[in-house]
């Protein structure tokens, strides 16, 4: 209850704190005040502790180059607002899935796709959050999100996303 | 005679020459498969006599997967039926040749079929010269049941083929695939079986998780794949007889994926990912116990073993992009063999030894290619929008894969050639099908 009270003040001053609340990127509130009065329902995109939350607004994947595992600029900006809505949220654990375009072979995808993963982890590691909050899972080009066979498609396949579960460890 | 798969139809397959009939000498009739040969040897295979009213169906069924078979191969041509002059109406009366040379048959094959009172299946088949007028081998008889009768068909169609071709015969095989159905962001995959020619398909697991890359034991009595069914891709062991599936190996990994046996069938090479980074392990399957092979920080995955089991062949990116590699089944750097343009992945070693099939990427399109296994004499088979993940015949003369289509309504198929780059087939699956795994010759 009362993280809910704080999210509604938030909401009434949206201006003045919406970078506070809003994570890294800022854009964090930027929903809130559209819903015009009340308050926010908990769990939904406007409340910032919930999943939804975390997957639309701080942004739950990174994407990556052609057969590379490094991370971008842009990417690296996500995972810092991931860092601090885990350090945030400490009763959150995470699932990094890996995947990869369908341009490869199934194995060598596979590991491509574990290399992925493990560049998230390793950067949110790096970022404070405990190893023992984070798993990696390699999908290799077995679960495209968008199935043209372009590059538009590809560059949106080739990524990782971080799936949260409620409950300690993993 | 050991005992097949039960869950493949029982069959007590006994093979016997028929009456003493003298070896021939290797007449004319002959075909060289890398001899590059476009014009397929004619041969005439009159419908199998019946030799009793309840081999009547059986005796033109087996007659058509012969001839199926043969002329699948690309290296032969059936002359029609209506063609034929002469009519046999009795497997032992003697063969009047000028009658088949005058429709320039230059094979002929006749047998006949029996359905005995206790079910059993009798089979036996004559291969003749033409032009030389005389037995290619002996007369043999096949010996089964009834519901085998497929697999006496392929008997007698391997018999045909290895005595034209010189060839290891490899139709009565097996392959294990992977079946696909759905959307493609949300394909369902589960592990089925079925005959060389598509018949008889068997699914063996469910599509509740993915499975991936099936691979036969040497004596075809096992299947070794990566099953997302813990929720983590993991090699998973399978007995075909009883379905009964274990996780091995991999166990402190993230991930275990890419296994396949080695040639005496006592261990699994496979490669496991720990932090990100995807080596080659051993399994001893008996003793459960593991053993890593490479250490390198790049991946390394798709191993192989050589037929003698001396040496595994692999591929890597250490360079920076996919090669292929081979090594020993210790472990170690191995020694660089593809040096071509563009990237090799999934090697897999010829049933002879002579070869090293795997795919390549170049230039926007994927190949499945043949090479000799120090790298030499490489040759694309094909060439597609995404061909992958070949499988040798059992006799090391074709190779099946699997070609996807792009786009959002892309699906796999399994196709085969030769490695000759002839005869490109697509294999008859009842869905979208892929990482064939073509299985030993059934004995």
């Amino acid at each position: 209850m009362r993280t809910t009270a704080l999210l509604l003040i938030a909401a009434l001053s949206l201006s003045a704190c919406g970078d506070r609340l809003g994570g890294a990127d800022g854009s964090g509130a930027g929903g809130v005040g559209a819903g015009g009065a009340g308050a926010i329902v908990p769990g939904s995109v406007n409340d910032p502790t919930s999943v939804a939350y975390f997957q639309q607004t701080v942004g739950d994947r990174v994407l990556f180059a052609v057969d590379q595992s490094s991370l971008t600029p842009d990417g690296r900006a996500v995972l810092n607002g991931q860092a601090q809505w885990l350090r945030d949220n400490p009763e959150y654990t995470a699932l990094i899935e890996g995947h990869a375009d369908e341009q490869g072979t199934r194995e060598y995808n596979l590991a491509l796709g574990g290399r992925r993963a493990n560049a998230v982890r390793d950067y949110l590691v790096s970022q404070g959050i405990g190893a023992d909050r984070l798993r990696t899972i390699s999908y290799g080009k077995e679960r495209p999100i968008q199935v043209c066979s372009t590059e538009a498609c590809y560059s949106q396949n080739r990524r990782a996303v971080t799936v949260l579960a409620a409950g300690a460890g993993v | 005679m050991r005992r097949l798969f039960p869950l493949l139809a029982a069959l007590a397959l006994a093979m016997t020459p028929l009456t003493a009939m003298a070896q021939s000498a290797p007449g004319p009739l002959k075909i060289e498969i890398t001899d590059g040969r476009i014009e397929p040897l004619p041969f005439a295979l009159p419908a199998f006599v019946p030799r009793n009213e309840a081999a009547s169906d059986l005796s033109e069924d087996i007659t058509r997967v012969i001839a199926s078979d043969l002329v699948n191969t690309g290296l032969f041509r059936e002359i029609p039926r209506d063609a034929h002059i002469s009519r046999v109406s009795n497997f032992d009366s003697s063969v009047q040749f000028s009658d088949w040379k005058a429709i320039n048959a230059q094979a002929l094959i006749t047998g006949s079929v029996l359905v005995e009172g206790d079910g059993r299946l009798v089979v036996q088949f004559r291969l003749f010269d033409v032009f030389s007028e005389v037995p290619l081998g002996d007369g043999l008889q096949f010996v089964g049941t009834a519901d085998g009768w497929r697999r006496m068909a392929h008997k007698v169609a391997d018999a045909v083929y290895s005595r034209i071709t010189g060839e290891a015969p490899y139709f009565d095989s097996r392959v294990v695939f992977v079946s696909e159905s759905g959307p493609k962001d949300a394909r369902l995959k589960r592990l089925a079986i079925m005959d060389y020619d598509g018949a008889n398909v068997q699914y063996i697991t469910s599509s509740d998780s993915i499975v991936l890359a099936p691979r036969f034991s040497p004596d075809g009595r096992r299947i070794i794949y990566t099953s997302y069914e813990s929720g983590f891709p993991r090699v998973t062991l399978m007995d075909v007889a009883s379905l009964q599936r274990q996780t091995v190996g991999g166990v402190d990994a993230n991930m275990s994926f890419a296994p396949r046996f080695s040639p005496d069938g006592n261990r699994v090479v496979y490669s496991a990912e720990v932090a990100g980074n995807t080596d080659l392990y051993m399994l001893d399957i008996t003793s459960g116990a593991t053993a890593r092979l490479t250490t390198a920080p790049s991946i390394e995955t798709a191993p192989s073993f050589s037929p003698d089991g001396s040496q595994i062949v692999f591929e890597s990116d250490r360079s920076g992009s996919q090669q292929l590699y081979i090594m020993t089944p210790g472990g170690g750097e191995g020694s660089r063999i593809s040096f071509g343009a563009g990237r090799y992945g999934t090697p897999v070693w010829s049933p002879q030894g002579d070869y090293i099939a795997f795919t390549k990427q170049n230039a926007g399109r994927f190949h499945i290619g043949v090479m000799r296994t120090d790298g030499s004499e490489e040759r694309l088979l094909t060439g597609a929008f995404l061909d992958e993940g070949p499988t040798w015949a059992p006799n090391g003369r074709v190779v099946m894969f699997t070609r996807e289509t792009p786009g959002a309504a892309g699906a796999p198929a399994l196709y085969s050639v030769d490695i000759t780059g002839r005869n490109l087939q697509r294999a008859a699956t009842p869905a979208a099908a892929s990482d064939p795994n073509w299985g030993p010759l059934l004995d």
